[in-house]
């Protein structure tokens, strides 16, 4: 078996390529819904129903895309940059409680700020939090040489962890009845409802604009430019002058700050304060989201409502037939493997055999 | 002090230590034979998860436990296959593709134990290997340490010599580090880097569900979710730390197993009063660490993470 690159791609194979990625997923959960032993087509119309089929499920949708946008943006600026910031569930909880350890500030101590002025330091403190925690290993890559992929995994543990000690310490709620949470921020600083009785926010408005803002990041300007130049080739990249370190540095901070705002976004949009489990693995998924957006800003606002739509759809038909809700991840995870196979089959034909 | 030195002068806890350490060593292994052939398999993770779960599921149905680790090796083999057709088949990004098999492998095993067992609240146990009492009887005692580990941990002991004669001593395993180099030269010589790499892939992500299947029938007798817990992430750390090298691989198993042991006995003593979280925290700080203190001489097979198309340069 070897690859043979296309001279041209038709455009044929640019519609059959996802469509067949598509069928290839729905294949493989249809094998599940059968082996867990439900109704195979009144499965798919309940979990798509259930992510998009009324008002209120695409409200709790599009709840659940918004910091799914932000932590896909965030692996999308640091892949293209060759950064592989696999950290960013870290970075979200670093983010979340930067945001309410600023916003408890608020009244404490004879410390008045106007409220506007407040919630900027809270969003700028969530950015500068997620930010910091992947400058460390985009300083030990640049410099030493140490593998991005792994420090990143690992400070997401400790990260956990560190929440953990905090929200058992110092920032524990003292009137949560012994639960692990964090003091809650206060009503004017949260972010207000879309629609009534939803939970639908602002914060997609922040999610939205950010993806605009990073698109036009990464086309026009010259950060941008560093940015593709050094994910198409780094070493070329290098030869014709671009600043590699300060850029995989700048990389960084935007990447981790982007992670940073999708938990300060979750907070002061959706849970108000901090919890163990308020990431059900955000950070993770926006990697996939990034892929399955082939890391354009624009395609992560898709493909995030895609799986958020899946996620929530999953857990209505789970309750009405049974299925168990982590077929969302295996589909979530069969669409990425499927998607990049596609991707792939658009530039190159397989060829069997050994001689060319 | 003196609490200390009872803490390192008893035997539980070096059989403590053998026995945390077995999962690593096994795991390392096998990214270390995928990387020596220059794949990166970050799939780790998951197909401990999966490892874990089928090798459990086996046993649950009735199997002996020796045919449930089969199972488990055969599960990690076949994850590995599909990781080798991305990898070195498609040349994908080798980064990407194993995180997608990570996630792929956890979610299918959750999936599976929640459709084979979808209102239990404790999970169904089995029982688990016995240890090696035999051992002790063979050779009339003195092997305590070793006497009370299972059988798997014995088999991860002698893997370790027998992986570096088969990279150091065997055309295969000349051809795995040579494709691990220089695949153009490889290729040269007739040695097909394709199929050496799709070898070394399956072979090592066999031992990685083999880890994965410690955990389920040694160490515990149970699945579940959240069991790997980043042990995987661990391993890919203990290769560098390890530079490849399969002995090094034992002693940074040991090493880290060495510390976790530690952690979880002075967390119980109370000799140092700081937040619990504090102690499960270091294990991830000294694999980080770790990474850092060999950075400099780290010796990277030369074609690692670089895919290879055949006339492509």
């Amino acid at each position: 078996m070897r690859l043979e690159k296309r001279t041209q791609t038709s455009r044929w194979a640019l519609v059959l390529a996802p469509m067949a990625a598509i069928a290839f997923t729905l294949l493989i959960s249809a094998l599940l819904v059968l082996w867990a032993g439900a109704p195979l087509g009144q499965t798919y119309v309940l979990l798509f129903k259930g992510g998009f089929g009324s008002v209120f499920a695409l409200s709790e949708t599009l709840t659940r895309a918004v910091p799914l946008i932000l932590t896909g943006l965030a692996a999308t600026v640091a892949f293209k940059a060759r950064l592989f910031n696999i950290g960013a569930e870290g970075q979200l909880y670093a983010g979340a409680l930067a945001a309410v350890a600023v916003g408890g500030l608020h009244g404490g101590a004879g410390f008045e700020l106007p409220i506007w002025l407040l919630f900027a330091l809270m969003m700028l403190a969530a950015a500068v939090a997620g930010a910091l925690l992947l400058l460390g290993p985009a300083l030990l890559k640049a410099r030493l040489g140490v593998d991005e992929v792994v420090t990143t995994l690992l400070l997401n543990f400790i990260m956990l962890l560190f929440v953990s000690a905090m929200l058992d310490g110092p920032m524990k709620d003292p009137t949560a009845m012994g639960w692990p949470q964090s003091v809650a921020l206060q009503g004017d600083l949260e972010l207000s409802k879309l629609v009534a009785q939803t939970r639908i926010h602002t914060g997609l408005f922040w999610a939205v604009g950010l993806a605009v803002a990073l698109w036009a990041l990464l086309k026009y300007t010259v950060l941008g430019f560093d940015i593709r130049a050094m994910g198409a080739n780094a070493r070329a990249a290098a030869f014709a002058g671009v600043p590699v370190t300060r850029t995989v540095v700048l990389v960084a901070l935007l990447s981790g700050a982007l992670a940073g705002l999708a938990g300060a976004i979750e907070v002061a949009g959706r849970t108000s304060y901090v919890t163990l489990d308020m990431s059900p693995g955000y950070g993770y998924t926006g990697i996939v989201i990034a892929m399955l957006a082939a890391l354009n800003p624009m395609g992560v606002l898709a493909a995030a409502v895609f799986v958020a739509g899946v996620l929530v759809g999953a857990d209505t038909m789970s309750r009405a037939v049974g299925v168990p809700t982590y077929i969302a991840d295996v589909i979530v995870a069969a669409s990425l493997i499927s998607v990049l196979v596609a991707t792939l089959m658009t530039q190159y034909r397989l060829v069997w055999g050994r001689k060319p | 002090m003196t609490e200390m030195f009872d803490i390192l002068a008893a035997a539980p806890f070096w059989i403590a230590v053998l026995r945390i350490a077995t999962p690593l060593i096994l795991g390392t292994l096998g990214v270390l034979l995928c990387e020596r052939a220059g794949v990166l398999n970050l799939g780790i993770e998951g197909i401990m998860v999966a490892g874990a779960f089928s090798g459990w599921l086996a046993v649950y149905g009735g199997a002996p436990l020796w045919v449930g680790v089969g199972v488990a090796a055969l599960t990690g083999a076949v994850f590995g296959l599909l990781h080798a057709f991305l990898t070195v088949g498609l040349a994908l990004s080798q980064h990407v593709a194993g995180l997608g098999i990570t996630l792929l492998a956890t979610s299918l095993s959750y999936y599976g134990y929640r459709v084979s067992f979808p209102k239990v609240d404790t999970p169904p146990t089995v029982s688990p290997f016995a240890p090696m009492q035999w051992l002790d009887d063979l050779l009339g005692g003195g092997l305590s340490v070793l006497a009370a580990q299972t059988p798997l941990t014995l088999f991860a002991l002698l893997l370790v010599p027998l992986i570096a004669w088969l990279l150091y001593r065997t055309p295969a395993g000349l051809a795995i580090r040579m494709v691990g180099e220089n695949p153009q030269a490889a290729e040269g010589q007739g040695v097909s880097v394709a199929a050496t790499r799709t070898a070394a892939i399956v072979a090592g992500s066999a031992l990685m569900g083999v880890a994965g299947s410690f955990l389920t029938l040694s160490a515990f007798n149970a699945f579940f979710f959240n069991m790997v817990n980043g042990r995987g992430w661990v391993c890919v750390a203990l290769v560098v730390f390890a530079s490849w090298r399969p002995g090094k691989a034992l002693l940074g198993a040991l090493l880290f197993a060495f510390f976790d042991a530690l952690q979880l006995r002075l967390q119980t003593s109370g000799i140092v009063n700081v937040p619990y979280q504090v102690y499960l925290m270091l294990p991830y700080a000294l694999s980080i660490l770790a990474l850092v203190l060999v950075a400099r001489k780290a010796a990277y097979p030369q074609a690692l993470m670089k895919p290879y198309r055949k006339g492509e340069r």
